[in-house]
């Protein structure tokens, strides 16, 4: 079976510095990969290099095109790596106005990765984004109200809604529950679940929430000072850590 | 005049606004940056389109100058005083005898041809910057004709008025490839895009360039659904009983009395000359005149 995506030796540096070093792990098709650790412990930066927001110094991230299979995003041509950003590729960040533009319509906003892939029936478009909203449990009659006039909980449903609208193969997540109330972090969390599940979707989330990988990710990566210190599976990582640092990682979340 | 070179800018200046004309020639609809010069008139007073003028214009050009479609408003005659002082050039109300016509807000009705230049006064060049206020990321947009923005845009205008309620400054793809602010024209004027004449724009605050070389496809973005439609306000001229131009609404006495009549006021005038006479006209002989 071919991965979705194949990464391989990733490096990643600030001057003297390491974002993260050596980073290699292959990630198949329906599968949820965690990446926790501190912060300062190189996961954001790690998510940002995969996802082409930041170039690395090294390594390959190979991802599995439609057209021509297994492809290194490091090296392919800008346009190339921005169409995968809005067709194959999702990114959902931790703070919904770094992924939603607020001056424009909920509907819009979910409509506009359609219109970037060409879309130009407006009567289509404005039905899949109404059932998106609806799929992310946002009423039929908000879909002309902008989200500033949202709350925080469905700020992060609609860029969600945003996202999936062009169904993306794979969804990076940057901490998706964090600054939210606890019982809308739970909400939300299930709704993630949901659809991850209904939709057969891949995702990498980073996260410094356990209880997010928990319910989320099949398997783990552990990270300290930019490089992976434990991988396996969710449960393994979490109830039996091997390495110190996840030991130490694993017993403060249970203190909390 | 002595004091000025001609048409007011040094020589250099004018060299390096014509090359900037020249590139935005020969990738029509592409904004070219060039170093804006301060002139003597404030910003929103068409600084970007004089500048173009002046860099275009010879001893022998005849020049008009118009302001939504008149020969007669505060800006449009300052314009053309100060060409007339600056560069001793000819100066004319009528569209046919103008070798270089500088406009704000309107193409004449008269199709132009092909030894014209219209030169348009541009306050904000960047069709995508309402909606992407990065200059970084809309240059990126433009480069890799990622333009589904634009259309996101539209898709507001439907969601709140129910239709594409933009009036003005209507987005256009030039020659199936960039995506430009026809500058706030009414989108009436749209079609006239494609036309004989050469089309140049200039954006003085925003210094940037652009233009549309003779004959060139320019296409009013739409949806499959909403297309495009070159709307005016319903009926005729009060005056010329024109009924395929753009009409202005008018106050015509203290009692809130209004009429329409053509914004192109040359036009209008023609017309009449040549003897239409709307429902509130009067005939117009030789001697009215
Ligand atoms: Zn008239």
């Amino acid at each position: 079976m071919t991965p979705l995506l194949d990464v391989q030796n990733l490096s990643k540096y600030y001057g003297q510095r390491i974002g993260c070093k050596d980073v290699s792990f292959d990630l198949y098709p329906g599968e949820v990969m965690g990446i926790v650790g501190e912060s300062g412990s190189g996961k954001s930066t790690l998510l940002n290099c995969l996802a082409g927001h930041l170039e690395p110094d090294s390594g390959a991230v190979l991802f599995d095109t439609k057209t021509d299979g297994l492809k290194d995003t490091v090296t392919m041509s800008e346009p190339e790596r921005r169409m995968l950003g809005r067709t194959d590729w999702a990114f959902v960040h931790q703070h919904a106005r770094d992924g939603l533009r607020m001056g424009v319509s909920a509907g819009g906003n979910v409509g506009e990765r359609l219109m970037a892939v060409g879309a130009r029936h407006y009567g289509d478009i404005r039905a899949q984004a109404a059932d998106w909203l609806g799929r992310v449990e946002i009423r039929a009659d908000r879909i002309d109200d902008r989200p500033t006039a949202f709350s925080g909980g469905m700020q992060q449903r609609l860029q969600i809604a945003r996202n999936l609208v062009t169904g993306p193969r794979l969804v990076f997540m940057d901490e998706p529950t964090g600054g939210l109330d606890v019982s809308v972090q739970a909400r939300l969390l299930d709704m993630i679940r949901e659809l991850v599940r209904d939709l057969g979707l891949s995702a990498i989330i980073v996260t410094h929430d356990l209880a997010v990988v928990r319910l989320l990710a099949d398997r783990l990566i552990v990270m300290k000072d930019g490089h992976v210190v434990e991988t396996g599976l969710t449960d393994q990582v979490l109830d039996d850590p091997q390495h110190s640092y996840s030991q130490l990682l694993v017993s403060s979340v249970l203190q909390v | 005049m002595s004091d000025y070179n001609f048409a007011y800018l040094d020589e250099q200046t004018k060299r390096m606004i014509r090359r900037a004309i020249l590139k935005g020639l020969a990738i029509p609809g592409y904004q070219v940056p060039f170093a804006s010069r301060e002139m003597p008139m404030p910003y929103g007073w068409g600084t970007g389109g004089v500048q173009v003028t002046a860099a275009c214009l010879t001893p022998d050009d005849t020049l008009k100058v118009i302001d939504q479609g008149a020969d007669d408003t505060t800006n449009a005659v300052s314009i053309r005083r100060f060409f007339e002082k600056t560069a001793a050039v000819g100066v004319t109300q009528a569209t046919t005898q103008a070798s270089v016509i500088q406009t704000r807000h309107r193409i004449p009705e008269e199709p132009l041809n092909e030894d014209q230049i219209l030169v348009y006064q541009v306050p904000i060049p960047e069709p995508l910057r309402f909606l992407e206020p990065r200059e970084t990321e809309t240059r990126k947009m433009h480069a890799l004709e990622e333009y589904g923005l634009i259309h996101v845009k539209l898709f507001e205008d439907i969601s709140q008025h129910g239709q594409i309620a933009t009036a003005y400054a209507y987005p256009v793809k030039v020659e199936g490839r960039y995506v430009m602010d026809p500058s706030p024209i009414p989108r009436f004027d749209n079609p006239k895009m494609e036309m004989a004449a050469i089309q140049l724009f200039g954006a003085g605050r925003e210094q940037r360039i652009y233009a549309i070389p003779p004959y060139t496809q320019v296409v009013s973005l739409d949806f499959d659904d909403y297309p495009f439609e070159a709307s005016k306000a319903e009926g005729a001229c009060a005056l010329c009983a024109a009924d395929h131009t753009y009409l202005d609404e008018v106050i015509v006495d203290d009692d809130g009395g209004r009429m329409f009549v053509c914004s192109d006021t040359d036009y209008c005038e023609s017309r009449r000359q040549a003897g239409h006479v709307g429902a509130q006209g009067t005939p117009m002989g030789k001697d009215a005149a």
